[in-house]
C-alpha cells in the first residue's frame, strides 16, 4: 500500500494512475453502460458528435454508436495488452531460465532462436502469423506474444547467469534438489524483478501492435477495437474526421498512462534501473 | 581497418545459423496455414476445377513433400534465388529489389530526422537535468512516444493535406508528371514529408529520452567534476564532455530500433499508399503469397543485421576503447 502512496506522490505517477483507472473502469463497465453488440446500428449514419444526447459522440458510416465503440474498444485493448504481455513474459522467462541454467549447447541453441526472433521485425512476424492463423482475439494475442518474447528471454537469461553461481543455489544443489526445481523455484523468482520492470513497456507495445494490426484489417472482425474504428473512419476522413481522431485519442491516453505509471514506479523504487 | 574486417567476417559467420532459423521457422509457419497460393489464385481468378488446381500445384512444386520443398528452397537461396511470387507472377527477388529503395529512402529520412532532432533536443533537456525545460521536453517526448504512427499519419494528413492543402495526400510522386532532376526530387520530398514525420516522430522521442537519461547519468561522473574544476564554461562541458559521452548509448539504440522502424513502415506505407517494401508485405499477406512473404521476412532480417553491423563499426570509431571482439549478434 505504501508503494501506491509513493506512486501517487509523484505527479506523473498520479496522473498516470488516474488515467489508467479511468480506462480500466471504462473497460470493466462497458457491458453494463452499453449493453448489447457495440457493432449494431444505433442511429442515423454519420451523426456528428454532441448533436444527439443519446449518442454523445455521434455515429459512424453505418450508424454505429462511437461512444459505445470507444468503451468496448478499451476492453479489447486492455485484454490484448495484458494477455499478450503475460504470455510473452511467461515464455521469455521459461526460455531464458532454461538457456541460462542449462548453459553450453542448449544455451547456444536457444539464444540463436532468440536472435532470430529479435532480428525479424516484430510487426512483420505478427502480420504473417495472423494472416496464417486467421483474425481472432486469441491469434492476435499469440501473434503479439510471438513478436515480443525475445527481449524478456534475453533479460531473464542474463539475470539467471549472475544468480546461478550464488551460494544459495550451491546449497540447493548440495541438498540434492532436482535441477529443474532449482531453476524454477530458486533462480527464476529472483531473476524476475527487472523483467517485471519491462512489463509495462511490453503492455504498451502490445496495445500499439494490436491497434496497428486491426487498422490493417487483420484483427478479429467481430470485436470492436480502436484500431478498426480508426480504419473505418479513414474512409470518410474528409467528411467526418472525428471518427478517426476520437479512438486515436483513446489509444494515446491508454499507452501514455502505462508509460507514466511505469516511469513513476521506477522513480519510486529508487533511481536507476529504468531507461 | 583490420579490426573492422574481423568484425564483418565474424558477423557474417554468426548470421548464417540465425538466418537459417528464420527461414525454417517462417516456412513451417506459412505451411501450417489452411489453403495455399493456388487456392488464393483460383479464388481471385474466378475458380477452376480440380484438374487445373492439381496441374498448377505440380507446376509450382506444391505437390511435393514438406521436407523436400524446404530443402529445395534453401538450396535455391544459396544461389540467391528467392523463388517465384504467385500473386505477382514475377521473381520474388526482382519484386523486392524494385520496392526496397523507396522504403530505404523513407526509413533513412525518418532515421536522420529522429536521430538528429531527437539527440539535439536530448542535449537541451539533459543539459540541466530536473530543470523546467527538461521536464517539459521529457513529458512531451513520453506523449509523442505513446502516439501510434499510423494515427499520427492520419492526423498530419488532416491538418496539412485536407485543411491547409500544403502537401499531397498520398503516393510517392505525382503520377506521369514528366518531372526530371531537381523538380522530381522536390516532388518526392513533398510527398515524403508527412510519412517521414509520422514514422520518425516516435523515434525522435526515443532518441531524446535515451540521450537525456544518458546525460543525467554522466553529470555525476568524476571527469565532469574535473572539467568544472578546470573552470570550463557550462556550454563547453555540456557539448564537449557530457553530450559526447552520452552519444554512445544513443548510437546503440540506433541499431536496436531498425527492426521496429521496418515494421512501422508497413503501416505507414499503407496509410500514405506508398508502393514500398512494407506495402509489398501487406500485399503478400492478402495474396496468400508464401514465397513472397518468406522472401520479405528474410530480406528484412538481413537488413536489420546489416544496420546493426554498421552501427557496431560506428561504435568502434566513436569509442576507441571498444575492440571488435565485443558485442553479440
Amino acid at each position: 500500500m505504501s508503494f501506491l502512496r509513493r506512486l501517487m506522490s509523484i505527479p506523473t505517477g498520479a496522473v498516470g494512475l488516474v488515467l489508467l483507472a479511468a480506462i480500466a473502469a471504462a473497460a470493466l463497465l462497458a457491458p453494463w453502460l452499453f449493453p448489447g453488440d457495440p457493432l449494431r446500428i444505433a442511429g442515423p449514419a454519420l451523426l456528428p458528435p454532441f448533436s444527439d444526447p443519446a449518442l454523445p459522440l455521434g455515429t459512424d458510416r453505418l450508424g454505429r454508436d462511437v461512444l459505445a465503440g470507444l468503451f468496448h474498444g478499451a476492453r479489447t485493448s486492455l485484454i490484448v495488452g495484458l494477455a499478450a504481455a503475460a504470455a510473452s513474459i511467461l515464455v521469455g522467462s521459461v526460455v531464458g531460465t532454461i538457456a541460462g541454467f542449462a548453459g553450453k549447447l542448449v544455451d547456444e541453441a536457444l539464444m540463436r532462436v532468440v536472435d532470430a526472433f529479435q532480428i525479424v521485425p516484430g510487426f512483420l512476424l505478427a502480420l504473417a502469423f495472423v494472416s496464417v492463423a486467421g483474425g481472432s482475439l486469441t491469434t492476435v494475442i499469440i501473434a503479439i506474444a510471438l513478436s515480443s518474447w525475445a527481449q524478456p528471454a534475453r533479460l531473464v537469461r542474463a539475470e539467471v547467469l549472475s544468480i546461478r553461481e550464488r551460494d544459495y543455489v550451491a546449497a540447493a544443489r548440495v541438498i540434492g534438489m532436482h535441477p529443474l526445481e532449482i531453476a524454477f523455484k530458486e533462480i527464476l523468482p529472483n531473476a524476475l524483478p527487472p523483467v517485471l520492470a519491462l512489463a509495462a513497456v511490453i503492455v504498451a507495445a502490445a496495445i500499439l501492435t494490436e491497434a496497428a494490426l486491426s487498422f490493417l484489417g487483420l484483427g478479429d472482425p467481430n470485436v470492436v477495437t480502436w484500431g478498426s474504428m480508426i480504419s473505418e473512419g479513414r474512409n470518410v476522413l474528409r467528411a467526418a474526421p472525428f471518427l478517426s481522431v476520437i479512438p486515436g485519442i483513446g489509444l494515446v491516453v491508454a499507452v501514455l498512462a502505462v508509460y507514466l505509471v511505469s516511469e513513476a514506479a521506477g522513480e519510486a523504487l529508487g533511481r536507476g534501473g529504468q531507461r | 581497418m583490420r579490426r573492422a574486417l574481423t568484425l564483418v567476417r565474424r558477423r557474417a559467420i554468426s548470421a548464417i545459423p540465425v538466418l537459417l532459423i528464420v527461414v525454417v521457422a517462417t516456412f513451417l509457419m506459412l505451411e501450417a496455414a489452411p489453403g495455399d497460393a493456388v487456392d488464393a489464385y483460383l479464388l481471385s481468378s474466378g475458380g477452376g476445377d480440380a484438374a487445373l488446381a492439381a496441374s498448377l500445384r505440380a507446376q509450382y512444386g506444391l505437390d511435393q513433400s514438406l521436407l523436400s520443398r524446404l530443402l529445395l528452397y534453401i538450396t535455391a537461396l544459396g544461389r540467391l534465388d528467392l523463388g517465384w511470387s504467385v500473386a505477382f507472377e514475377r521473381p520474388v527477388l526482382a519484386l523486392i529489389a524494385e520496392r526496397l529503395p523507396t522504403t530505404l529512402l523513407l526509413m533513412g529520412s525518418a532515421t536522420a530526422l529522429s536521430f538528429g532532432l531527437g539527440s539535439l533536443l536530448g542535449v537541451v533537456a539533459g543539459g540541466r537535468p530536473g530543470s523546467f525545460r527538461d521536464r517539459v521536453l521529457s513529458i512531451g517526448a513520453l506523449t509523442l512516444y505513446a502516439i501510434p504512427g499510423f494515427w499520427l499519419g492520419l492526423v498530419l494528413v488532416l491538418v496539412f493535406s485536407v485543411s491547409l492543402r500544403w502537401l499531397p495526400i498520398a503516393g510517392i510522386e505525382t503520377i506521369a508528371s514528366g518531372k526530371h532532376g531537381l523538380a522530381r526530387a522536390v516532388d518526392i520530398a513533398r510527398h515524403l514529408a508527412l510519412p517521414v514525420a509520422a514514422l520518425g516522430f516516435i523515434y525522435l522521442a526515443l532518441f531524446l529520452r535515451v540521450m537525456r537519461s544518458a546525460m543525467a547519468e554522466i553529470w555525476r561522473q568524476d571527469f565532469v567534476l574535473a572539467a568544472r574544476a578546470k573552470g570550463l564554461t557550462r556550454r563547453r562541458i555540456v557539448w564537449r564532455h557530457v553530450a559526447r559521452a552520452a552519444l554512445l548509448p544513443v548510437v546503440t539504440v540506433l541499431g536496436l530500433q531498425s527492426a521496429g522502424m521496418l515494421g512501422g513502415s508497413v503501416v505507414i506505407e499503407s496509410v500514405f499508399a506508398i508502393p514500398g517494401f512494407g506495402r509489398l508485405a501487406q500485399e503478400a499477406v492478402a495474396g496468400r503469397d508464401a514465397p513472397l512473404l518468406i522472401g520479405i521476412i528474410l530480406t528484412s532480417a538481413v537488413l536489420v543485421i546489416l544496420v546493426n553491423l554498421v552501427v557496431d563499426l560506428l561504435y568502434a570509431v566513436l569509442d576507441p576503447r571498444i575492440g571488435a571482439s565485443e558485442g553479440a549478434a
